[in-house]
């Protein structure tokens, strides 16, 4: 009797399961097809009118950069200063953001002793942080300072700082208290143990979502570039105004970006797998 | 034998002061390497320049806007008519019966009262603005341009006097600008104005308890229409805060994100299985998949929208497509890494049992990446809910877009802020979900 109230029980929670998971699906598809026609019906050109233009935009700027020839490679050379500028952005942006990133993740984790009161207020101040789009700090601060490269990089690290301190303070969680203890016994103070006890176990991994985050931040400094704050954003926001004519040298802007987001993304995930590895084989 | 392996040192000692003077290397030149590109960096940005050339009084004036609007008392000297609108708009005219309580005129003539013994008198084309502890400045509007009397002593720095025009500014929420052809004086007041009605609509200034009642009443105020549909018309369609474009904006810029997550989703979980060494034996077609999602990665959303943008014109399903492209790369190659990864032997009990290949996939290995799929699925529409913004930037559209219109416009910084306080709201509103619904799908609570 009992077995067979069980399997009637059981029965019972796997039509639901059932039940709960066809309707998810079908909530998805619902979103997606209504979502799809109702934005094809606000965008101003149409999906199926414009899906035999879809080639025509990159056909004509390969058709141009071709028509350079050799010249093209010249006009690659020729943009590597605007690029480097954002990986400047992007490179600085991380280190500020990863530097105030760790000063927040030592303050909101209780498990490395951080102040009590502090932890809540830390972490709520990350949540907002977070949530800040980098494009409004960008265009607030592009406004008062004028179009440089610095709005771009206070926008992109304010973000960072948010984004990694929560990430960082995930990995404080996980360490190992017995070193802490260790030197607390041993009379060291909390910088101290942040110094000996925390950061060894901590510091693989915070470089790992550091070499992440920079990947992100080259790709979000490119486009606040677009928006007015330097760096090859401006110069292919540039190129694109000048309509037809200059195909080529916006060609010669999406190859290089092209290039060097790979470049980026390949070391990174190259150090990346080096790191958790040497973590791991401790 | 414990003395034999005292003789043997259990550490070489040339190892140890290698290891010593390599980590003495790293403290020092980390640091330093460091040191040395944050002052290349602050050359390469001409970050002095900048200090320079920055204008932190923009900063000012954008705070004071964006929480305070200004009501202009303006004299048109050709037409010889004087009017009193909020934000000088033509829409938001006082009537002349019903002037606010700090302006008296009389005919084209007027006495302002700006509070803490600031005011100002307009008589013909002569304006007297009077502030405390400087004197009356007086000024008189001529054919060319304007006649200045300043009281003695030296010309402060928030006067700006010329032929053409005065424009004196001693706090920052009273101002009075002189031409040849206006005389004009405007009062700040804190709060954002009409913020949910028009002016002149019969709704303007009620309280929440009045607008309910009328809700609730079935005498129609407009007799084409319900009063809850009138009530939702004249505040959606209010001309200074167009909440109903904003609403709009912002539903198509969480569009983006929603529509260009889900696809990315699934079109990167079956590629994934394309690209995942355990699942495809075939070695070529597994290079062509993982280099497919890097091609899709590597472009970016920068250059995906400008060619969709092309493509299919402003709006969110540009925006929508650039977002899946990307994510399909992204995701797809988290995918496959979590395929790979996953434990053989779940698979291995199914198939004893005599499951078919599809039932293996279906019972061995879904359970298993399920968890990864839907928290990965989740961060990634969080993200791209700011990412949309940015794309919007670009031209797409949303809210993105109108952030950056209104800005250059740079006329009514309250809606701009209005926009952006929206804007955080929702990306913040979509995080908390995500993260809710990942705690309620993962851990089951």
């Amino acid at each position: 009797m009992a077995v067979a109230a069980l399997e009637q029980e059981i029965l019972s929670m796997r039509k639901r399961r059932q039940l709960y998971s066809l309707m998810g699906i079908l909530l998805v598809a619902a979103v997606l097809v209504s979502g799809y026609s109702k934005s094809n019906e606000m965008n101003s050109g149409g999906f199926l009118q414009g899906l035999p233009k879809f080639f025509d935009y990159p056909g004509e700027i390969v058709l141009e950069a071709w028509q350079a020839g050799p010249a093209f490679f010249g006009l690659i050379i020729q943009y590597i200063p605007a690029m480097l500028e954002t990986l400047n952005i992007a490179g600085v942006a991380t280190l500020l953001g990863g530097a105030m990133a760790v000063i927040l993740a030592m303050a909101s984790t209780r498990n490395v002793d951080s102040w009590g009161p502090l932890i809540p207020v830390v972490r709520r101040m990350m949540d907002i942080m977070r949530a800040f789009p980098e494009l409004i700090i960008a265009l607030f601060l592009i406004f008062v300072l004028g179009s440089s490269p610095v709005p771009a990089m206070i926008a992109v690290a304010f973000h960072t700082a948010g984004a990694l301190g929560k990430l960082f303070s995930e990995v404080n969680e996980n360490i190992d208290r017995k070193p802490i203890e260790g030197l607390s016994a041993c009379g060291a103070g909390w910088l101290q143990r942040i110094r000996f006890a925390v950061m060894p176990q901590v510091a693989p991994n915070y470089l790992s979502y550091f070499l992440l985050r920079l990947e992100i931040n080259v790709r979000a400094s490119a486009i606040l570039g677009f928006v007015g704050a330097g760096g090859i954003g401006q110069e292919l926001r540039r190129t694109i105004g000048w309509g037809k004519g200059a195909g080529d040298e916006t060609a010669a802007i999406f190859v290089l970006l092209f290039l060097t987001i790979m470049l980026i993304d390949q070391v990174s995930s190259f150090l990346r797998g080096k790191l958790v590895g040497a973590s791991r084989a401790h | 034998m414990a003395i034999d392996t005292l003789n043997e040192p259990v550490f070489n000692r040339d190892t140890v002061f290698r290891n010593v003077r390599r980590r003495i290397w790293i403290t020092v030149g980390a640091p330093l390497a460091i040191l040395t590109y944050l002052t290349y960096t602050w050359f390469a940005f001409n970050v002095p320049n900048l200090l320079a050339k920055a204008q932190p009084e923009r900063a000012a004036i954008l705070a004071t806007d964006s929480v305070a609007y200004k009501v202009y008392v303006t004299k048109f000297l050709r037409r010889d008519i004087m009017e009193v609108a909020i934000e000088g708009e033509r829409r938001a005219t006082y009537s002349q019966e019903d002037l606010p309580e700090w302006v008296e005129v009389d005919g084209t003539d007027a006495v302002i009262d700006l509070g803490e013994g600031y005011g100002v008198t307009i008589v013909g084309k002569v304006m007297e603005f009077t502030v405390p502890g400087y004197g009356t400045i007086k000024v008189t509007a001529t054919n060319s341009g304007v006649k200045t009397e300043l009281p003695s002593g030296q010309v402060p720095d928030w006067l700006k006097d010329n032929p053409k025009k005065l424009d004196a500014r001693p706090t920052l929420d009273r101002r009075v600008q002189v031409t040849r052809t206006k005389i004009e004086v405007h009062n700040y007041f804190g709060g954002w104005e009409n913020f949910w009605f028009p002016f002149h609509s019969e709704l303007h200034g009620m309280s929440f308890s009045q607008l309910w009642a009328i809700a609730l009443s079935n005498e129609r105020l407009d007799q084409n229409r319900s009063n809850m549909s009138l009530i939702m018309h004249d505040f959606l369609e209010n001309p200074d805060w167009q909440h109903g474009e904003v609403f709009v904006a912002l539903f198509e810029t969480i569009m983006m994100a929603v529509l260009g997550t889900i696809t990315a989703a699934l079109f990167g979980l079956p590629l994934a299985f394309l690209a995942a060494r355990n699942f495809t034996p075939s070695r070529f077609l597994r290079f062509g998949t993982r280099r497919l999602f890097d091609f899709l990665r590597g472009i970016d959303m920068l250059i995906w929208s400008l060619i969709f943008i092309r493509a299919f014109g402003l709006g969110p399903l540009t925006g929508a497509l650039a977002i899946a492209f990307t994510d399909t790369g992204s995701l797809g190659k988290l995918f496959s890494e979590a395929l790979e990864n996953i434990d053989n032997k779940q698979v291995e009990g199914v198939r004893a049992t005599g499951a078919s290949q599809i039932q293996r996939y279906r019972f061995g290995v879904i359970p298993q990446i399920l968890p990864v799929f839907v928290s990965q699925v989740l961060y990634y529409l969080e993200s791209n809910t700011r990412s949309a913004t940015v794309i919007g930037a670009l031209g797409a559209g949303g809210i993105g877009l109108m952030l950056v219109e209104t800005m250059k416009t740079s006329r009514d910084w309250e809606n701009t802020s209005y926009i952006i306080i929206l804007t955080i709201v929702v990306v913040i509103v979509m995080d908390q979900t995500s993260s809710w619904l990942r705690r309620k799908l993962i851990e089951g609570r």
